[in-house]
């Protein structure tokens, strides 16, 4: 592609992304309709409750769904070159190196028999045929950047000698190695303590922005995002029903799941008073109703909602998936 | 979610047209998805058929020596007897006895030894591992201290110094391959029942002041039973396997009365002479025995297993 | 690390110690050897010499005594049978056995890890199917019907069937070389095919195991989030499961065969007697039915040296593969 083109494509972008497990009770639709993009240097931060499908769409981008799981629709953009129907090899070139995920749960991410240094170095010559004291340095680079102390002492350590939050930073660390243009962050600091999950967070972004990273940010926590994310995409049973700028839908959500989650969140301006909380549950992906999947729960809802709803422009930037959406 | 609404569940009238799911109907259906299991319980009612029936079904009695022609002795197979009255199906063996018939009595013998010691076993060591998993503290450690200390030496060992001990004979066999199992037995109820013991339903019925007697055997052993059934299965195949060994060995059922394991060791010094009807048959019905019980018994654990549970 | 080693020898000695009163106790009550050793024409005189020359006529407490005090030298008495010490006996027999139940080991381990671990990356195929039907078969069947089968079939029925197929000998061992004061024959070419069919047999039932307990692990590893992130750093498949899989699944396994490696000594039993194989097995059982006594205590003695030993290998090995023990052990 040109130049321009380069510069105006975003580094991701999904179309209509939907990924079903055909299981033994049927097809759970864990993601139906997914669409959203993020730029260069960008964070955009997925937002969605357990079960929403937002692990799953992560995992569907690093194309790492496993059967009897399988992506049945849709367009996974990067770069304008569509990985939902890239051979597996292409996938493997890509991972690492192109676009680099962060897991969950720092304990089990790292192999617990095999040093640091081990993991870091075979990272980066998966996909660069260098010799082991460069890939070292590398990795000594990576780990100073995360904020490790001592790095060279720590290379040589197994990962059961780290703490949660250092062994989320060298995930981190490894992620970084291959300078990708795209990470993917599962809920990264969910297992951590709220002090580290701030620390992480503002290096995070600042790395990102240093670099020009562009970074989808997924998590339950509406509130983490909030001083973190450029945009914002909410998630509700498989599907994206709200995205935009970040400032917009914190003041001026649309839609009615959205407004719900942010009167959720506890904040000093209302002590005293309840919590606010949406009624009802969210629904399995095994038994979804027809039609919007928030119509039990929505205070708004009529007959209209029995039909899905398209994504339909409430501003620019700005798309909400509901036939009444919030004014 | 359902509405609980009482008007809007529907009416009781009539019958019930759905079949009740029991766990033992669910249990059923489970073990006959796999069909090498079920071909495994096959193999095992045909050879147990032809255990319990052999005074019926043999054409001949071969521990009676008076109906024994020493002429007989190691034809091959499908040869007729002198006098004409019997088809040797499958051969004679060294002592003119009919193999197929020999093999029967031998089935029984097996099998008969096999179920009983298992048996006893389970019941000897479930009752230990109980008591160690209710009583704990010092009783548990001196339980638990002699299981290690017997399953940490290899079985066959174990019986071949008891069997040297005590002699031969059946019932001594029987001893040794009892001595042999419990400890498997009592450390897998010990499991089960540490675990069931932290159960709701038992503090349930501390609570109600229901003796411990009781408490141990309605309340806390059908719930350990699962796995122990498992074992018990997969180990009436080990005490087979470990008899025929003993017997193969010359230690074990005397020669008058002999198990598959006798007369494959009569059979082996024939065999390099060409005669190998004497030990393949008596091996091939062993074998059959062996593989169908251990199918069974490899299901029923993947099935039981509750890490498995679908 | 030092500290947690002398803890297990003085363990062991302990162990060592309540089973040899366990096996003198046993042994104590087999038969009357005296009847299997003088002819029953002998005098009275003659008799009494010899009970009194074994030590038959003392009280149990005083012949566990002196068994004891000799033991601690070495010096387990002669075989009625051959005249000889007991333990030179056993020694002399003893690389015989280790040497079938280590190379069936090998075998069993070079086969079935990688089956097991084939059977557990596909594990709906049809041929990860079939190897775990086979491995039923595998540890179903007894030692002796597995030994049986093979001589059988390749001592027997396939030379005279297939003209030109080499027929493996079904008995005795072959030629040795000296190595060290021990006599291993798998050094050599014909010692190897003698060694064949008896390993094969050892090894049969120990592989089936070992490809079970392989494909658990190997199942049990694979979900685990360290092989998925493994995945999103882009690493091949064949770096993942040969390092990152394998790695992991190489402690239990380990572990295992190192156990198993006890009870394949004790099973050479069998094999040793089918296959007229000169070791320690062969030696018990002829001793057994001869009423030997000296000889079997002897071996139940080493037996147990050797279980206790393998136990502390196996519990050294452990530590040493899994990084999280050894750590901790040296940090307290």
């Amino acid at each position: 592609m040109t130049e321009q083109q380069r510069v105006t494509t975003p580094t991701l972008k999904l179309a209509n992304l939907k990924t079903h497990f055909f299981t033994r009770d049927g097809a759970v639709k864990s993601v139906d309709g997914v669409e959203f993009e993020v730029n260069a240097g960008e964070v955009l931060g997925l937002v969605g409750e357990s079960g929403s499908g937002k692990s799953v769409t992560g995992f569907s981008i690093l194309g790492l769904i496993d059967p009897p799981g399988r992506i049945v629709d849709g367009r996974i953009l990067y770069r304008g070159e569509d990985l939902a129907k890239a051979t597996p090899e292409r996938l493997r070139a890509l991972r690492g190196r192109n676009i680099a995920m962060v897991f969950q749960d720092p304990m089990m991410t790292l192999n617990p028999v095999l040093r640091v240094d081990t993991q870091m170095i075979e990272a980066v010559r998966a996909h660069d045929k260098v010799d082991d004291a460069t890939a070292r340095t590398r990795a000594l680079e990576a780990l100073a950047q995360v904020g490790i102390p001592s790095p060279e002492a720590r290379l040589r350590s197994y990962p059961h000698q780290f703490s949660g939050g250092m062994r989320q930073r060298v995930a981190i660390a490894i992620a970084l190695l291959n300078r990708p243009d795209l990470i993917v962050a599962d809920e990264p600091t969910t297992a951590l303590d709220v002090t580290i999950q701030g620390q992480i967070l503002f290096e995070m972004r600042k790395l990102c922005r240093d670099t020009g990273t562009a970074l989808i940010w997924i998590t339950h926590d509406l509130a983490v995002v909030a001083g973190l994310a450029d945009r914002i995409a909410v998630m509700y049973a498989g599907r994206i029903v709200e995205h935009g700028p970040t400032a917009t839908i914190l003041e001026r959500p649309r839609h009615p799941y959205t407004r719900g989650l942010i009167g959720s969140v506890p904040t000093r301006g209302h002590r005293g008073q309840a919590l606010f909380q949406i009624p009802g549950m969210a629904p399995s992906p095994l038994r979804l109703p027809p039609g919007c999947a928030f119509q039990p729960r929505c205070d708004r809802a009529t007959d209209a909602c029995a039909t899905m709803p398209d994504l339909s422009d409430m501003a620019p930037g700005h798309q909400a998936r509901c036939w009444h959406p919030v004014v | 979610m359902t509405d609980l609404a009482a008007d809007k569940l529907p009416p009781v009238t009539g019958p019930a047209t759905a079949k009740v799911e029991t766990p033992l109907r669910r249990l059923v259906a489970q073990f006959c998805e796999s069909k090498l299991a079920v071909f495994g319980l096959v193999l095992v009612v045909v050879v147990a058929i032809a255990a319990i029936l052999a005074p019926w079904l043999a054409p001949q009695n071969p521990y009676d020596i008076a109906k024994l022609d020493i002429f007989d002795s190691k034809m091959p197979p499908g040869s007729a007897s002198s006098d004409g009255t019997l088809t040797y199906w499958l051969g004679t063996d060294g002592q003119a006895r009919d193999m197929l018939s020999a093999m029967m009595y031998g089935l029984r013998v097996s099998l008969l030894v096999g179920a009983v010691s298992v048996v006893a076993a389970l019941a000897i060591g479930t009752l230990v591992g109980l008591v160690a998993a209710f009583f704990g503290g010092r009783v548990d450690s001196f339980l638990m201290r002699c299981v290690d200390i017997q399953l940490s030496f290899p079985a066959i060992l174990v019986a071949l110094i008891l069997l040297a001990v005590l002699g031969q004979g059946v019932d001594k066999v029987l001893y040794a391959l009892i001595a042999v199992q419990w400890a498997y037995f009592a450390r897998a109820a010990r499991a089960a029942a540490l675990v069931e013991r932290e159960k709701e339903y038992i503090e349930a019925a501390r609570c109600l002041a229901l003796p411990q007697r009781r408490i141990l055997w309605r309340h806390l052993l059908p719930n350990c039973l699962p796995p122990l059934i498992v074992i018990a299965t997969v180990e009436v195949a080990h005490a087979i396997a470990l008899e025929a060994t003993l017997s193969f060995l010359g230690l074990g059922v005397p020669v008058t009365e002999p198990s598959l394991g006798k007369l494959i060791a009569n059979g082996f010094e024939f065999l390099m002479a060409g005669k190998y009807w004497i030990a393949l048959f008596p091996g091939l019905a062993l074998a059959i025995a062996l593989i169908g019980i251990n199918l069974v018994g490899d299901h029923l654990r993947d099935i039981l297993n509750p890490r498995n549970a679908r | 690390m030092l500290v947690f080693i002398i803890r297990r020898l003085m363990q062991a000695v302990v162990v060592m110690v309540v089973m040899s009163a366990l096996v003198f106790g046993g042994i104590y009550l087999v038969g009357n050897p005296v009847a299997m050793l003088i002819s029953d024409q002998a005098s009275e005189a003659d008799r009494l010499a010899v009970i009194r020359e074994l030590g038959l006529d003392q009280p149990i407490w005083q012949q566990y005594l002196t068994f004891v005090g000799k033991a601690l030298v070495g010096d387990f008495g002669k075989s009625f049978r051959a005249g000889e010490p007991a333990m030179r006996l056993i020694f002399q027999h003893m690389p015989a056995t280790l040497e079938l139940a280590v190379i069936a080991m090998t075998f069993a381990v070079l086969v079935g890890v990688p089956l097991g671990m084939y059977a557990g990356l596909r594990p709906d195929s049809l041929s990860a199917r079939s190897i775990m039907t086979v491995s039923i078969l595998g540890f179903s069947l007894p030692t002796f019907w597995v030994g049986l089968m093979l001589i059988m079939l390749f001592a027997v029925a396939l030379p005279e069937w297939i003209p030109g197929w080499p027929r493996l000998p079904s008995s005795g061992r072959g030629p040795t070389v000296d190595i060290l004061g021990l006599k291993l024959s798998f050094l050599t070419a014909q010692g190897w095919l003698h060694l064949l069919l008896p390993a094969l047999t050892l090894a049969l039932a120990k592989g089936a195991l070992i490809i079970r307990l392989t494909r658990a692990a190997t199942r049990e590893v694979l979900p685990m989030d360290y092989v998925k992130f493994a995945r999103a750093k882009g690493l091949s498949e064949r770096r993942i499961v040969g390092v990152h899989v394998l790695k992991n699944i190489a402690i239990p396994i380990a572990t295992v065969t190192g156990l198993e490696l006890g009870q394949v000594i004790a099973f050479a039993v069998v094999t040793e007697t089918i296959f007229s194989w000169p070791g320690m097995g062969k030696l018990l059982i002829d001793s057994i039915l001869l009423l030997d006594r000296p000889v079997v205590v002897a071996y139940l003695v080493v037996i147990v040296f050797f279980l206790v030993l393998l136990n502390l290998l196996v519990d050294i090995l452990y530590s040493v593969l899994d990084p999280r023990v050894r750590l901790e052990a040296t940090a307290r």
